[in-house]
């Protein structure tokens, strides 16, 4: 993998010149961990592309104002055209010892996820979307982890998947970040705990796609996206949604399997209908 | 006769090793049962120091909103009114109706906390912030998953904004210490807004504020947003909490 090493290190000098080393430790090395990350979890595949996505993503996802002309007398980096939405981010939630809901048969949502990730990536991959998963088998990646390998790329969306322990059996929804404050610092960059704040409208309209979907096709499932302050989505720079199954509570796991493809369905229909809209946001949380 | 003393300190240590043998397992299981009531004796100190705030009956009785689960499965709160003798200061009253709601409905099924979680300690800040600090058994018995963790914190912060106007935010502990998520979903780690409409008035520098973007409805609760706390206006510890916190 290949990393615009020169463009990272004149952000990062910028960053420490005027912010010291809290603003470049709490983004930039992170997003160096993420470019890394993803690009050992990445199949063979998609390791080409997805280098070349997170490359191209470095640079132009860390300042959200226009950065001034110069700096120090250093040239700003070239600007980097931007690219539609062609990756999505899948999440299996939990992993390794934490197992998440579990159900009196037995049931774990760690293990239910990573089978119904596998059959989103499935649908997805064939409406044309790169798919990187934040785990690819029994491992527990961290929140930070996760949303590092998604802030990592360009041009993506970040999908976690969650069965949930209560809700009508049968049922699905999604929901989106709580609604905070866009912050920036001095630098003009987001700090990492907030990461999420400039995509809340996209967020909520990639949400509101999917439920739609997924309320034609489980029945009793809301019709829009609800709020939540759902830790994983807080830290990820991207749109960013949950989706929540009901419930490992069901008498046999087939009952959850069989809404499988359905979920998988509604996930790549609304993000191939959210595609057209998809537009990195540059200012103050619109899109 | 150095012969003989040498039988004597064998026959000793022998003896010293059968007493051993048979007395070090007995010594364990006695040092056992002694740290298991030892432990037993904290955690009922700790809950006689911590018990629900008795309710004065000679305090006016007033009709109390508390925010339990609609029974539908839809992640819904509704509302029930109990009439009680609440005190007219804001932390006791924080106090009155969150053990009451931890008590729980009559119909068990529509409890929003776990049964076992107690409210170990309440403190209200100047700015209109709340410390919540709960038992462990919040963390570990509230079912894990989006839809279940958003129920138990809206009706915690749906109760205190219908009873106790001055609290604004609410900031969630476990067991005195600041937890990341409250069963592996929900973000503890800011504060979730409370009373909007105070909020509005005085929005914060340091942790600015916005309102949500639907006002919550009996109905359909819309979830609190949660903020990022001031580092200097939440503790994570305070003299006089449970474990020294």
């Amino acid at each position: 993998m290949l990393l615009d090493v020169a463009n990272i290190a004149r952000m990062n000098q910028r960053a420490w010149s005027r912010n010291g080393c809290r603003v470049s430790a709490f983004f930039l090395l992170p997003v160096l961990g993420a470019a890394a990350l993803s690009y050992s979890s990445q199949s063979p595949s998609q390791t080409s592309p997805a280098a070349a996505a997170a490359q191209s993503a470095l640079p132009q996802a860390l300042p959200t104002t226009p950065a001034p002309a110069t700096l120090q007398g250093l040239p700003l980096p070239p600007a980097v055209p931007r690219a539609g939405l062609n990756i999505v981010v899948l999440d299996p939630a939990h992993g390794g010892t934490d197992l998440g809901a579990r159900g009196t048969g037995g049931i774990r949502e760690s293990e239910i996820v990573l089978d119904f990730a596998t059959q989103v990536r499935r649908v997805l991959e064939a409406q044309g979307f790169q798919v990187v998963q934040t785990r690819q088998g029994n491992e527990d990646p961290s929140f930070d982890d996760r949303s590092a390998i998604a802030n990592a790329q360009s041009g993506a969306v970040f999908v976690t998947l969650h069965i949930a322990s209560t809700g009508l059996p049968g049922t699905a929804r999604v929901y989106v970040n709580s609604d905070l404050p866009v912050t920036t610092n001095a630098g003009g960059l987001i700090p990492w705990e907030r990461a999420q704040t400039p995509f809340q409208a996209l967020s909520r309209k990639l949400g509101d796609l999917v439920q739609g979907l997924l309320a034609q096709r489980f029945k009793g499932s809301p019709n829009t996206a609800q709020t939540a302050a759902v830790r994983q989505l807080r830290t990820t720079a991207a749109p960013a949604i949950a989706v929540e199954i009901s419930s490992v509570v069901v008498e046999s796991r087939a009952d959850l399997d069989r809404m499988a493809p359905g979920v998988a369905d509604a996930i790549a229909t609304g993000v191939a209908t959210f595609r057209p809209s998809y537009v990195v946001p540059t200012t103050g949380g619109t899109p | 006769m150095t012969t003989r003393w040498i039988k004597w300190v064998v026959g000793l240590l022998c003896v010293a090793v059968i007493v051993g043998v048979f007395y070090l397992p007995i010594l364990r299981r006695r040092l056992r049962a002694a740290a298991k009531l030892q432990q037993q004796t904290a955690e009922q100190a700790r809950r006689e120091l911590t018990q629900a705030v008795p309710i004065n009956p000679g305090e006016p009785r007033v009709k109390a909103k508390l925010f339990w689960a609609s029974g539908n499965g839809d992640g819904a709160l509704v509302d029930s009114t109990v009439e009680l003798p609440l005190s007219d200061d804001s932390v006791l009253r924080s106090k009155q109706v969150l053990n009451t709601l931890l008590a729980g409905p009559v119909d068990a099924e529509l409890r929003t906390l776990p049964p076992d979680a107690v409210l170990l300690a309440f403190y209200l800040l100047p700015n209109g912030t709340a410390i919540a600090d709960f038992s462990e058994a919040l963390a570990t018995a509230t079912p894990s998953g989006i839809q279940s963790e958003q129920l138990a914190v809206d009706s915690l912060t749906r109760t205190l904004e219908a009873n106790v106007p001055r609290v604004q935010r609410l900031k969630i502990l476990i067991h005195g210490q600041e937890v990341e998520t409250l069963a592996g979903h929900l973000d503890l780690t800011g504060t979730f807004l409370v009373n909007t409409k105070g909020l509005l008035v005085a929005p914060s520098v340091a942790a600015p504020v916005v309102a949500p973007t639907a006002p919550p409805s009996a109905e359909k609760p819309a979830a609190p947003a949660i903020e990022k706390a001031a580092p200097a206006a939440v503790p994570t510890a305070k003299p006089g909490s449970p474990k020294g916190a």
